[in-house]
């Protein structure tokens, strides 16, 4: 029996990358089992899938007193590989492909001005609070306020400013739950704020920019509604990653007198 | 051939970053500066051009198509190897600034639906999304 635990351990250490894959489809298939049973989709599985992931890094952290959350396992230190800046960013870039320039213009001035907005509110809320939290770098508070946009935005910008760990399992963390709120949210307030029209719609999805969230609650809300706030909301990553470590980063390093 | 979509991506990537360090070099810092960003336009520029030419046939597109595919379990990946332990000393952080952004930009969205209603650009029959894939694509 220890033999077979030993030989069963050599495999998944020397097949670290197909471990991870075989690991993280599980994660994965788990949490979308639990959204359609226990909630019936109406939280989405990639925030439960994500928030697994979350919890996972702290029993990880606690478990080894390590800072890569399960990649401090050796039988699954090819999570860290996965889930690193390289591949990461590899599938990033990679959603934008389909979209095209005369779809973003489709959504119109407002929809434009809507993204505009969404991300400038998230870079200012992210910033200030980790100011009053006691964060007074540029790198961490654009950092979080980038994580503030969306839980991608977040380790995009840490791996591009080469914020601390701490700061950067913060942005994601900030996102995520955004993108539950917006989710779980969106039914309840949707009469107030007047979610009835494809253009309110597409002012919405640029506003709030995360596109789970964004199409969870909006779904929850009035499927019909769905592909105008997604419209928007597609756009609302790139145009963040791109502003984010540059123009924002700048704007943060002024403010902060660096 | 898929690895010919593979290969657009990651040129693209890779000049992307390259740039993005080159700007930040040029301004001073040593960081990359909106890398991610230029790499997106760059892909975006350059697969729409090589699709109307005719010469990204669709199996080259499924070398970009899997990558998109796989990247929500890449972030429950990239989640479940994060320095969570450090980020919980901090406090509510995470909370107190999620919740203040999601109230913001509700109360936000009457005040921005209100100014120029009849906004011609807003061709909203000619917008298809599928939604579905979306959703399981981006954050």
């Amino acid at each position: 029996m220890q033999e077979l635990l030993q030989i069963l351990s050599l495999v998944l250490q020397k097949y670290a990358l197909v471990t991870a894959f075989a690991f993280v489809g599980l994660i994965v298939y788990l949490s979308y089992l639990l959204s359609a049973k226990l909630t019936r989709g109406r939280l989405h599985g990639s925030a439960i899938a994500i928030t697994a992931g979350l919890l996972l890094s702290l029993w990880g952290g606690i478990a080894t007193g390590g800072t890569h959350g399960v990649a401090d396992f050796k039988i699954l230190a090819g999570v860290g590989v996965m889930g690193g800046a390289m591949l990461r960013d590899l599938a990033i870039v990679a959603t934008a492909f389909g979209v095209s320039m005369d779809e973003f213009l489709k959504t119109g001035v407002s929809g434009i001005l809507a993204l505009l907005i969404g991300v400038v509110i998230s870079f200012f809320v992210g910033g200030a609070v980790g100011y009053a939290f006691g964060y007074r770098d540029a790198v961490s508070l654009c950092t979080l306020g980038a994580g503030t946009a969306t839980y991608i935005v977040g380790p995009v910008t840490a791996t591009a400013l080469g914020a601390s760990s701490e700061v950067e399992a913060l942005s994601i963390a900030i996102g995520l739950i955004k993108s539950v709120l917006v989710m779980t949210l969106t039914p309840f307030v949707a009469p107030w704020i007047g979610l009835n029209s494809p253009r309110a719609d597409l002012i919405f999805g640029g506003l709030m920019g995360t596109t789970s969230g964004v199409a969870g609650g909006l779904a929850a809300t009035d499927v019909k509604l769905v592909p105008y706030g997604a419209m928007t909301a597609t756009f609302y990553t790139g145009l963040a990653c791109l502003l984010g470590p540059s123009v924002f980063f700048f704007i943060f390093k002024v403010v902060c007198g660096e | 051939m898929a690895i010919y979509g593979t290969a657009v991506l990651s040129g693209c990537l890779l000049v992307g970053i390259f740039l993005g360090r080159l700007l930040g070099a040029l301004m001073g810092v040593d960081k990359d500066v909106g890398g991610v960003g230029i790499a997106m336009l760059l892909l975006i520029f350059f697969t729409d051009r090589m699709q109307k030419r005719g010469s990204l046939p669709a199996i080259s597109q499924q070398g970009i198509v899997f990558w998109s595919l796989i990247y929500i379990p890449i972030v429950v990946a990239m989640a479940a190897s994060q320095n969570v332990v450090a980020a919980l000393s901090g406090g509510p952080l995470a909370l107190v600034a999620a919740v203040l952004v999601v109230a913001i930009c509700f109360a936000v969205v009457p005040l921005l639906n209100r100014g120029g209603a009849d906004d011609p650009n807003d061709d909203l029959a000619a917008i298809a999304v599928d939604a579905d894939a979306i959703g399981d694509r981006e954050p």
